[in-house]
């Protein structure tokens, strides 16, 4: 109904009834109609379709925002589920703890981490999100309640962690911090020619740097194909007589053009240059967290420069082995294309399994872009980029995903059967449907 | 750190505020009618940094309960400099006008329960020579208009009775604050279609925290509310009474 139930990338539309969940105590509030349909929302920063139920309804469960309990020296904190990531940190980083495991913006809500099961640069050390939340309650339609941990109903716990929110309504939960001894990162950014580098780098880093992410050029083809930047960090013990601050400044894209600002031209240009913005050689510095964990937080509403037509995210994990040689010829057809992405991540996950049936990680590496919707252009270059994760045995992350097939879906992803059957009957989404190829 | 009663603390507006006294550190103590909401709202505020918070539960209409609330917040607290008064109903303005009962229930809980409430208020902090007071009035209260004027008129009259009080405590050290909010985006205004003046209960919030460090004496929220009201105020009566606001 209003902008604000879109998911991050604008991309699809949907139209649905929005009702508040206003008390964790209060009771689910369900549409009338029994043929009608709920899902829970928590910060619309999924891309696709998850976080939607086109002519159905959402559950916004926002207000659902306050803490709970904090055990300043154990570090578990138990809160609601639609408290932001950003409102923990604002509260714990100054009493020495951290998020155990971050995604690339701090806007995001308790329950949207458990329910896409979100990973960060530290995946190869700590998993994903899920495997820190030792306890949470879900909300049923039929007004039931289950605290849910693995000794408790452990088969909703593995459902509801990486469930889509479609197991019911996480409505507090549990996360065990991670101690700090300062706000700060100390970083090595690294710049790096060829895919082979990066592979070296990550292998090199893992052991010793928590946090190790690349951003990559995706316009750059042939010999200098692959090339980026590597970033690495660990929280950092002592703190300087006078440590770095978050900047205050926040620019924010007020209303967005009416044609994307994204184009080849435009992202050649950015690409280039931030390559070439960092010297050879390691760069050591040392950094606020926010900077380091949350680039583009700086930038308020920056979905918006894409334009009244969105934009799409694609990110895929395939198994180690074929790794390298599946990123490169997804790299290749990208840059044949011409169609360059803005953002791309590269990553190599750990062994770290997580408790959820549906989580997106593998042992593996991962590589996350986005596109501006150009239409079917796009979409025939995506299709293109599944044959290549397909034929590698990987698959696509369900939170950023718009137009996968639900063959490729239901195939990659065998413990679906299971969550499914735990589905609250009157839970339903868009990217449900969708898998299914029902007609909405 | 102060020691604050708020009155009605499971409201939209008095939860924002107790966050930010709670991160300042301040002790409190929380009244609403509900146990279970004011449960979780006496975490939130301990967990956020509240020195301590204590809860009692209380329906304002029972005035018989007022003087033991205010004995028992001051014995929590050690003591009180502080309280805020966050409660409320909007009354349906047509239900009013069909019924003598609705009005008279909208003018016992928005007018004379805070009432109740202030006269003991003021002889204890009046005795005790300090105290400030602050208390949600309603830009709805500057003038009487078609669309909600039983609910304008609890509050308007609240911020008349405010005003004497301020006037009379004034000698004696203690501080009145009428705060008279726009439109906030809170459960009473869910069915309302919001527009560009409506703001979060944080807004408000930070404007009550202004106000009882600057010594301000009657706050409209956000700002430019005293503007609007001055010139809504301006219009001549006999103009006034054709339009349809
Ligand atoms: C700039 C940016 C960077 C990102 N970086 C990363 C990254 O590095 N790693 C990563 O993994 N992801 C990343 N993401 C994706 C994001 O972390 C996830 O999509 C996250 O789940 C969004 O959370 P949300 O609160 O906005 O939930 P929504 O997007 O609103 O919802 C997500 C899902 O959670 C469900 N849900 C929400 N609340 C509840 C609840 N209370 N109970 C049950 N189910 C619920 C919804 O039904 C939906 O299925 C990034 C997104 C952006 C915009
Ligand atoms: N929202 C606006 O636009 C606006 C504008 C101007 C002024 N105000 C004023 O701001 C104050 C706070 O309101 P809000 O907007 O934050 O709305 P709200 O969240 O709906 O809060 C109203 C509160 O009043 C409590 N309450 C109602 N009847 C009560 C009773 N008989 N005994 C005890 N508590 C009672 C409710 O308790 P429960 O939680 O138990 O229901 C609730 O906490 C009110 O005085 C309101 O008049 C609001």
């Amino acid at each position: 109904m209003t902008h604000r139930y879109t998911s991050w990338n604008r991309y699809p539309r949907a139209t649905q009834r929005v009702r508040l969940q206003r008390w964790r105590f209060d009771s689910l509030p369900l549409p009338e109609e029994a043929h009608e349909s709920a899902l829970p929302f928590g910060n619309g920063r999924s891309y696709g379709d998850v976080c939607l139920n086109d002519g159905g309804s959402l559950i916004d469960a926002r207000p659902l925002d306050r803490f709970i309990a904090f055990d300043q020296d154990s570090g578990l904190l138990r809160c609601e589920a639609g408290v932001l990531l950003d409102e923990i940190l604002a509260l714990t980083v100054p009493r020495g703890w951290f998020l155990p495991v971050t995604p690339g913006t701090r806007f995001v809500t308790v329950g949207g981490a458990i329910a896409n099961d979100v990973h960060g640069k530290n995946h190869h050390r700590a998993g994903t999100f899920g495997c820190h939340v030792p306890a949470f309650e879900l909300l049923r339609s039929d007004g039931s309640r289950r605290l849910c941990s693995p000794e408790s109903h452990p088969e909703f716990y593995r459902a509801t962690i990486g469930g889509l929110g479609l197991t019911g309504l996480i409505t507090w939960a549990e996360i065990r911090l991670r101690r700090i001894s300062t706000p700060l990162i100390e970083t090595e950014t690294q710049r790096y020619d060829t895919l082979d580098a990066f592979f070296e780098l990550s292998a090199e880093s893992d052991a010793r740097f928590e946090q190790t992410v690349a951003w990559i050029d995706c316009l750059a083809g042939g010999a200098r194909l692959g090339r980026g930047v590597f970033i690495r960090g660990n929280h950092a013990e002592i703190s300087p007589s006078q440590p770095p601050r978050p900047s205050r400044r926040r620019v924010r894209i007020p209303v967005g053009p009416p044609f994307s600002a994204i184009n080849p031209a435009t992202l050649r240009l950015f690409n280039a240059a931030y390559f070439h913005g960092h010297p050879p050689g390691v760069q050591r510095d040392l950094v606020h967290y926010e900077p380091f964990f949350y680039p583009l937080d700086g930038v308020g509403d920056w979905n918006r420069i894409y334009g009244p037509r969105g934009f799409l995210q694609y990110q895929f994990v395939v198994p180690r082995t074929v790794g390298p040689d599946a990123v490169r010829e997804i790299l290749e057809r990208i840059a044949q294309a011409g169609v360059g992405s803005f953002l791309a991540v590269l990553k190599v996950f750990g062994d770290p399994v997580s408790p959820g049936l549906l989580s997106f990680p593998l042992p593996g590496v991962t590589l996350a872009l986005d596109f501006p919707n150009a239409g079917r252009k796009t979409f025939a270059l995506l299709d293109q980029l599944d044959a290549v994760v397909r034929q590698a045995g990987g698959r696509i992350y369900p939170a950023k995903d718009a137009r996968m097939c639900g063959e490729d879906f239901f195939a990659r992803y065998p413990h679906w059967p299971r969550l499914d059957a735990l589905r609250d009957p009157r839970f339903d989404s868009s990217f449900r449907r969708r898998m299914r190829g029902d007609l909405t | 750190m102060r020691k604050i009663l708020i009155i009605g603390a499971t409201s939209a507006i008095a939860r924002a505020t107790a966050r930010r006294f709670a991160a300042a550190g301040d002790r409190l103590f929380l009244v609403a009618r509900q146990a279970e909401r004011l449960q979780a709202v006496a975490d939130d505020a301990s967990v956020r940094g509240a020195e301590c918070v204590a809860t009692a539960v209380m329906e304002a209409l029972d005035d018989s309960r007022h003087a033991q609330i205010i004995e028992q917040a001051a014995e929590a607290l050690d003591g009180l400099d502080t309280v805020l008064f966050a409660y409320g109903t909007l009354p349906d303005q047509s239900a009013c006008e069909a019924s003598f009962e609705q009005t008279r229930a909208a003018i016992e809980i928005n007018l004379l329960s805070v009432i109740s409430l202030l006269t003991i208020l003021a002889n204890r902090f009046e005795s005790q020579g300090r105290g400030c007071i602050v208390v949600i009035s309603s830009v709805a209260g500057d003038r009487g208009r078609q669309s909600n004027y039983v609910y304008g008129t609890a509050k308007g009259a609240l911020t008349l009775f405010l005003q004497g009080l301020r006037n009379r405590l004034h000698r004696s050290g203690v501080r009145v604050i009428t705060v008279k909010p726009g439109f906030v985006d809170t459960p009473m205004t869910a069915s309302f279609k919001k527009g560009l003046l409506w703001v979060s209960p944080d807004t408000i919030a930070r404007g009550i925290l202004n106000a009882i460090d600057s010594g301000a004496t009657v706050v409209y929220l956000p700002w430019f509310w005293r503007y609007i009201m001055l010139i809504i105020k301006a219009i001549p009566e006999s103009l006034f009474r054709r339009l349809s606001l």
